[in-house]
Order: C-alpha cells, then structure tokens, then sequence
C-alpha cells in the first residue's frame, strides 16, 4: 500500500508540486499526506491536541504547503503520544501517528531544537539505555534523564516509594547488552548507507 | 495437549510491573499452560525506537522473533500491550514492505521468520482453555471496568485485535470467571503513557478523566492489560487525587490477578503487595468462600 501511495503522488498532476517536506515525509514513512481532505477526525479524537499548538489536521496541511518552520519546530510532534486513535479513524488511511514520527525524525536529523526539549531527552536518554544494557534499567534511565533534563527533584518521591515497593531494579540485567550494541550500530550504518544512495 | 508459548515479559514485566510478570505465571500454571521465557531477549525499543528510528524499531523486535524460531517456538505471547504492538508491528511493515524488511535482514544478517504468531495473553485465555473449571473463589461485590488501553486494539489493521473502539475480549474473559464488569466510554481511551516523565501534567488530565468515569459507572476497581496504564492509574493516583481535589482510592489489577484470585491463588503470590492504591479493603468486603 505505501508503494502505491508513492506511485499516486508521482501520476496525479495536482499533486506533482508537492513540498518537499511532504516528500521527506513519504520517503521517512510512507505516508502520502496529500490524500487528507481535511475531515478533521485525527484532531477531533486526538487526546493531547488540547495542549498541541497545532492540530493534526493543521498540521498535515501544513506539512502540505512546506511550511517547514511551522512544522518542524511545533509541539505538537513531540507531545503525541503514539496512542494511534488518529491513524485508526483516518477515513483516507493515512498513518497520522507515523507521520508524527516522520517529522520528528525529521527534525533530529536537520538539527532543529525540539520544541519540547524534556521529550527528546527522554528518547535519547531511555535509547542510551537500551544500547548499553540490552533492555531497560529504569533506574540507569531516570538518572540519565535528570542528568539531560537538570529537573533533579521531579518524581523523587514516586521513585522512592516504587523502590520500596520492589517495582524498581537495582541492577541491571545485562543479558542482551551486545546484542542491542550491535543492532544500533548496524541499523546506524545501513540508515547512512540509505541516505547516500 | 498442553498449550506452550514462547514468553516474551518484556522490560516492565521485569521491574515496574512485575506483579503483571508473577501473576501471568501464577494463572498459566494453574491452567496447565506452558510458558518458555526467550533466553536472551532484548527491549522492543518501544515509543523512544519508533519516534526516532523506523529501522530500530523494526530490528529490535525481530531480534525476538528470531530467538523464537531458534526455539523451536512458533507462538510469542507478550502481555505487555506496548511490546505485543511493536512486534506485531514489525511483523506487518516488513510484510508489507519489502525495502525495509531487505533493512532489517541485513542489520540481523539473518532471514526474517515468516512464521511466528505474536499472541496478547488474553488471545491465549480465550482460546477455548477451559478456564471456568479452575474457579473456586467468588468475587460477588467487585465491580470492574475492563481498561484496554490505546495499543492492544490500535491500530486494529496491524493488531487485528477485538472490535477497536469497543473491545470486549477482557470483559467475556472475567465475565467466565463470575467477576462482574460495567460498560463504560473510556476503554480505549488514552492515559498519556510515557508522557507521565515528561508532561506529567497531561497525564493527570488523561488519568482523571478515565478515573472519574470508571467512579460514574459505579465501578470499585479497574482492570488493565498494560504496565504502562498501570503506573498511570496506580501510582499517579495519589497526584490525581491532590491535583483534582478528588478521593477515588480506586483498586486498579491487572486482568491476570484477578483471575489468579478467582482460582484461590493468595494475593501475595498474585504481587498484590506492590499495588500503590491497597486491594485489601475492597477484597474483604467483596469475598465470599
């Protein structure tokens, strides 16, 4: 279906001018957003969008009309929270949660500051995680957000009573460590490899 | 026969959720059905792999899918709904696409298995295991609103699970075991998931509106089928609470604690214990031998 969404950008002339972010969008996703007609089901079901600054729908129109600005350095990509109710409703099945993740990626990858920095720490800080130890350490995690984030006090004392409660490890296992090391730095090579074709 | 599945717990299942871990354990060998933990499995990536990588988040759960076949295995249950989406996910984009699955091969550097089932443990209860016939405690006064969350039905064309708006698979499963559950609109509502690090603020919204309808319904507790719902709903609930003015005390399971106390396992071994918001009263007040 993603195959057939790249033909139909390329054999319909209203769409042929298409911005580029819309492309990079395709390549990043598959998702040709060029086929919303504005129903507004994505924003209507969104959760978060009372807090975005943008809507999803106004958000894919934009991503329309290459207003890169607009778009890479809103909220609202950062603020999904991938709970996909917008990508099951899209009448026109475009996947509106992995758009999201397209224009992050986006983002990163043209060096924008993220909008909401802690989000991007989080990511970075949970992924950090994940390459050294294999799977999560919460513990490990958490530090490593604080150190990224400087909010030192925040949850203090919901961690202190998980601790009690035996919900927090206190070690690491580190059975798969090597495994995920070599995962990341492969996927990173063929990511680059990809990129320059 | 005995059913076997290769078991994949997933991160949470082994510390923030663990009484999902134990309980899971409790209820499958009471029924008699085999569960392998994969020796050397790795995070699926979760939100962090997806949002910044489509390739990390797609090798990272073959990796699994791969210790599975060597297993010999050729059905994973997950019951962490964030791990059963994500393999399910890299299952369906590499069938559809065959560019990424050449990707995902080569960062392996193996053949991607083309016949592993990623199975939900309510998929497994419901598979026609004579679950009623292993009851011994009644539960007469619970009355529970099934919470499925946002990834166990969503997107249903990858998950292909239940009715996506109105799933019903948790309902009939404690139904069978006499435990009573409510209708309600907030099943597969979202509680903001691993926002609660970031934007804890949303969170509390998210989690008071589903709190505030399940107290509506007449519900006294709430049963869930994810660990990150579970953190949102039990631990948060105390911030909830101060940040609303609100009083809920609302006991929240998960969906396999529930069944392990209606075959008679003692709530200790269901992880009970760890629960922020306490059972016991509720339980005392509702049992009947």
């Amino acid at each position: 279906m993603e195959k057939e969404a790249g033909k139909m950008i390329q054999s319909c002339p209203t769409t042929q001018a298409q911005s580029q972010l819309a492309e990079a969008v395709l390549r990043e996703s598959g998702q040709n957003v060029n086929l919303c007609y504005q129903c507004r089901k994505c924003a209507a079901g969104c959760p978060i969008s009372y807090v975005m600054d943008y809507k999803p729908a106004q958000l894919i129109h934009a991503i329309r009309l290459g207003m890169d600005d607009l778009v890479l350095n809103s909220k609202t990509v950062w603020l999904c929270a991938s709970c996909e109710t917008c990508t099951t409703r899209c009448p026109q099945e475009v996947d509106v949660a992995k758009v999201m993740d397209a224009v992050k990626i986006t983002a990163l990858r043209r060096g924008v500051k993220p909008a909401i920095p802690q989000v991007a720490s989080f990511y970075n800080a949970a992924l950090a995680n994940i390459k050294k130890c294999g799977r999560m350490y919460e513990l490990g995690m958490i530090v490593g957000f604080k150190l990224r984030t400087f909010e030192f006090f925040k949850d203090v004392g919901l961690g202190m009573k998980m601790f009690r409660k035996g919900k927090l490890r206190m070690v690491p296992s580190l059975g798969g460590a090597l495994t995920t090391l070599r995962i990341f730095r492969r996927v990173k090579n063929v990511e680059k490899k990809n990129r320059n074709a | 026969m005995a059913a076997k599945y290769a078991y994949y717990p997933g991160c949470s299942l082994h510390s923030t959720g663990s009484e999902y871990d134990v309980s899971f354990r409790a209820v499958c060998e009471k029924l008699g059905i085999q569960i392998d933990e994969i020796k050397g499995w790795v995070c699926c990536g979760t939100s962090p792999a997806h949002c910044t990588s489509r390739l990390l988040s797609l090798a990272l759960p073959y990796e699994n899918l791969l210790l599975v076949e060597r297993m010999g295995a050729t059905d994973v249950v997950a019951p962490c709904a964030s791990c059963f989406s994500r393999l399910k996910t890299a299952v369906h984009e590499a069938a559809e696409d065959p560019d990424i699955a050449g990707q995902i091969r080569e960062v392996l550097d193996a053949p991607l298995p083309e016949s592993v089932n990623v199975l939900s443990p309510l998929e497994i209860f419901n598979d026609g295991t004579p679950i009623a016939e292993a009851v011994t405690k009644q539960w007469p006064g619970l009355k529970v609103v099934c919470y499925y969350g946002c990834l166990l039905t969503r997107p249903s064309k990858v998950m292909q699970f239940d009715e996506c708006e109105y799933p019903m698979a948790m309902d009939e499963l404690l139904a069978s075991l006499g435990i009573a559950t409510l209708d309600w609109s907030y099943k597969t509502d979202c509680c903001g998931g691993a926002l609660a690090v970031t934007r804890t603020d949303v969170v509390l919204k998210l989690t008071h509106d589903i709190l505030e309808e399940a107290v509506a319904v007449g519900a006294n507790a709430i049963a869930v089928a994810c660990p990150l719902c579970h953190v949102n709903l039990d631990t948060r609930q105390t911030e909830v609470e101060q940040e609303y003015g609100t009083q809920y005390g609302l006991p929240v399971f998960y969906f396999t604690q529930l069944m392990g106390l209606a075959f008679g396992i003692p709530p200790a071994k269901l992880g009970l214990q760890k629960h922020f918001v306490s059972a016991d009263a509720l339980l005392s007040g509702v049992r009947e031998d």
